[in-house]
């Protein structure tokens, strides 16, 4: 930074109040001003010049619209929706139908970003070869062409709903998706969720224990067995207490499309695939980095104190590289909650192609236009917030 | 030296030459050390070479030894199998070039060459010297009359007409040129001491950074014409030629200040020093570094800039990727997607490859500049 005190150096002339513009104070001032208006005249100019035009036009402002009926149909909703249900619904259905594929998305690209980032390190010359070729080739081709090619990949390569395959019994796959069966609804399911959240409540006191122990005595517990054994254990206990029930739910074709069972929509499929495969290719890079930049010394000096490998890597290497990639590692997520709106272009129903819908329907172009900046804005801050929190938990602690 | 000193243990006279062990050298050392080395990665490399195995013939038989070559019909390459390339001899004009009047498509031609010209010029660095601003200025010019015409004869384009390559080349090239003064500025202004200034740009910048390229375009699309005056009207073009300004100038201001970040503190004191005012300062002693440590993530900015542009989709627009959409919805060549998407992203992938690895090798020259 330039000396904080350049432009308040000189004093203003004593007494007298001098406004020549050679003068630092008054020239910040100056300037401020300068720019300020020039900002305000612009937002001025187009504020009134859009009043103008939406009162010509005899256009409605205001969100008054997301209380009226919506009157269109959404493919896939994770709530209940019917076109007669209002606007603001349908908005809130595009909201969850986004934070779903972003986050499974985000779990997913981060597994196989991993996975193809320490596969760039490996020494096997073959494996290190495909991983280059495969960040190489997926990195610099846009991901709305790669997102037109998987959608295509279901939509045209997969047989109509008529013809459609049956590998499994139960299991059909066709132009409109993959549809499975699933366990139909029983009062287990609520047994089984809250014996799952006994056993995570029991996993966090656990650990608490066993960690205050290992201080105490040096003795250390198996508490990565242990954990899976409660979270797997209690919910089988309640599954099985319950009565095990195998009633399946399984899709039937009826009139042009299945019926039953859960769907993996070919829109769902390729956003979710095309997200992943791009995304996974930065994070591998991301990944990358972050392991070199962990020096080797490290690595033998744990090796020296008879550390094994699996713990050099989970208690010398990992922390430290973790510094290097979070920063970065959030922007990726960020990259691919904000590319998921590329949704719109396949016909996937997040927010964007809801709030597109609306705004087409009613005219009101910069409410829509709004609610889709600012939802993403919300979302945005609060993966930074986040992986801020989680980067400063992690962050070396210096003198 | 003092050699002489210790050869009472050491033997004298030369050790015959003698050829390395045979387990370090040659190509069964190789394979050993970088494919053999641990049973695990034996077992994998032996799992991946079968998976290539199965993988590549399929492959390679679909792309060139059973595809169909140029001039069959779309009927026998369905019934054929194998990549039909008929589709992309057929569709090729359209696909780079739109829907440009077909018979002067040497114009949009000669726009792709004097575009990649002017970037291939402005990447070897003996070039980077003020005439190069005068080049741009002169090849944009040309290309802005190729393209529209109604002077020198040539007959008027009205650019809804264009598409194609050269738009995807012109909305990449034309909003990183007018970007790139402005993300300067907002550099600046996001570390200025003003704070109404600062305020101002970290605003911008965050808010633009903070929302999907499409709300933009979208605000570009639905928004703009209700924020001019009644009756000035933008045309579709050159309102997503703003939007991309818009997006591309608060990316690259980010990318400069991590410059501008990285100069250390003693330049800003040392131009103070020398009683430089602001721009002085800026303009021949801070800017001139940061710029150059700035360029290669200029560069992987211009990258994903470049990619971005096939947004434009979006809003109805026809740059290299909604002509290839639109060439496969000709119901005569419906299904060929895997051709159309193979051809396209090979393109695209030439011009993103090329810049990434012309950013890297800047990278290496740049630091070896820094090396003493």
């Amino acid at each position: 930074m330039a000396s904080k005190t350049r432009d308040t150096a000189r004093p203003s002339a004593p007494g007298g109040v001098s406004f020549s513009l050679s003068d630092p104070t008054v020239r910040a001032v100056f300037y401020q001003i300068l720019v300020v208006g020039i900002v305000i005249a612009v937002g001025w100019f187009l504020i009134h010049n859009t009043l103008d035009n939406l009162s010509k036009r005899s256009i409605a402002t205001g969100f008054g619209f997301l209380e009226r009926e919506a009157s269109f149909g959404i493919g896939e909703s994770l709530i209940d929706y019917h076109p007669r249900d209002s606007y603001g619904r349908a908005f809130l259905v595009g909201v969850l139908n986004t934070l779903k594929v972003s986050i499974i998305g985000v779990v997913l690209a981060t597994v196989l970003g991993t996975l193809i980032g320490v596969a760039r390190l490996s020494s096997n010359w073959l494996i290190a070869k495909l991983a280059s070729t495969y960040v190489e080739i997926v990195r610099n081709i846009p991901p709305l062409l790669q997102l037109f090619f998987w959608y295509a990949l279901v939509s045209e390569s997969m047989p109509p709903v008529r013809q459609a395959l049956n590998p499994i019994p139960g299991v059909f796959l066709s132009q409109r998706g993959l549809f499975v069966p699933v366990p139909s609804a029983d009062p287990v399911w609520g047994m089984m969720a809250f014996a799952l959240a006994i056993a995570v409540i029991a996993v966090v006191f656990l650990r608490r224990w066993a960690k205050a122990r290992q201080e105490r005595t040096g003795q250390p517990f198996p508490i990565g067995s242990a954990s899976l054994g409660l979270l797997v254990g209690l919910p089988l206990i309640a599954y099985i207490a319950g009565g095990a029930p195998t009633a399946l739910d399984v899709p039937k074709l009826q009139g042009f499309n299945f019926v039953g069972g859960v769907v993996l929509t070919p829109e769902f499929f390729a956003i979710l695939v095309g997200l992943v495969v791009y995304t996974a290719a930065f994070i591998a890079e991301v990944v990358r980095s972050g392991i070199l930049a962990v020096n080797w010394g490290q690595t033998e000096a744990a090796r020296a104190l008879g550390i094994d490998s699996g713990k050099t890597l989970r208690l010398v290497v990992l922390p430290q590289a973790l510094r290097v990639i979070v920063p970065p590692l959030t922007s990726q997520y960020l990259n691919l909650t904000k590319n998921s709106s590329l949704a719109l272009a396949i016909g996937y129903p997040d927010l964007v192609s809801i709030a597109n819908t609306t705004l087409n329907q009613t005219g009101q172009a910069i409410e829509g236009v709004a609610m889709i900046m600012g939802t993403y804005l919300v979302i945005s801050l609060g993966i930074s917030i986040f992986m801020n929190w989680y980067n400063k938990r992690i962050a070396l602690v210096e003198r | 030296m003092t050699d002489n000193v210790h050869t009472g243990n050491v033997p004298t006279g030369s050790i015959p030459d003698e050829r390395p062990p045979s387990n370090t050298v040659g190509p069964v050392a190789w394979l050993r050390n970088n494919l053999f080395n641990t049973w695990y990665n034996a077992l994998l490399t032996i799992l991946i070479a079968w998976l290539l195995f199965k993988a590549i013939p399929p492959l390679l038989d679909w792309l060139i030894f059973s595809a169909n070559s140029f001039g069959t019909p779309p009927q026998v390459c369905r019934q054929e199998g194998g990549a039909c390339w008929t589709f992309v001899s057929e569709k090729l004009r359209f696909v780079m070039f739109g829907t440009f009047p077909y018979d002067e498509q040497w114009r949009p031609l000669i726009t792709i060459v004097i575009i990649i010209a002017l970037v291939l010029a402005s990447c070897d660095r003996r070039f980077w010297k003020p005439w190069l601003a005068l080049v741009w200025i002169a090849g944009l010019t040309a290309v802005g009359v190729l393209m529209w015409g109604g002077v020198l004869g040539l007959t008027y384009v009205e650019n809804t007409l264009w598409g194609g390559l050269p738009l995807t080349l012109m909305l990449s090239v034309v909003g990183l040129s007018v970007a790139f003064p402005a993300s300067v500025l907002l550099a600046l202004g996001r570390r200025s001491q003003l704070p109404a200034i600062r305020v101002i740009s970290v605003t911008y910048i965050e808010l633009i950074r903070g929302v999907p390229l499409i709300s933009l375009l979208f605000m570009a699309s639905v928004m703009f014409p209700l924020f001019l005056p009644t009756g000035v009207n933008f045309d579709k073009l050159l309102r997503a030629q703003i939007a991309f300004i818009m997006f591309a100038a608060a990316y690259m201001a980010e990318a400069i200040r991590g410059g501008l970040q990285a100069i250390p503190k003693g330049q800003y004191e040392a131009a103070d020093a020398l009683g430089l005012n602001y721009w002085q300062a800026m303009g021949k002693i801070i800017l001139p570094q940061a710029l150059a440590i700035s360029i290669p993530p200029l560069v992987n900015t211009f990258i994903s800039f470049f990619k971005d542009t096939s947004l434009v989709i979006i809003i109805g627009l026809y740059d290299l990727l909604g002509t290839a959409k639109a060439a496969l919805s000709d119901p005569a060549w419906r299904g060929f997607y895997r051709e159309a998407y193979l051809f396209i992203g090979v393109i695209y992938w030439v011009f993103c490859y090329s810049m990434s690895k012309y950013s890297q090798k800047l990278e290496r020259d740049l630091r070896r500049g820094h090396r003493r």
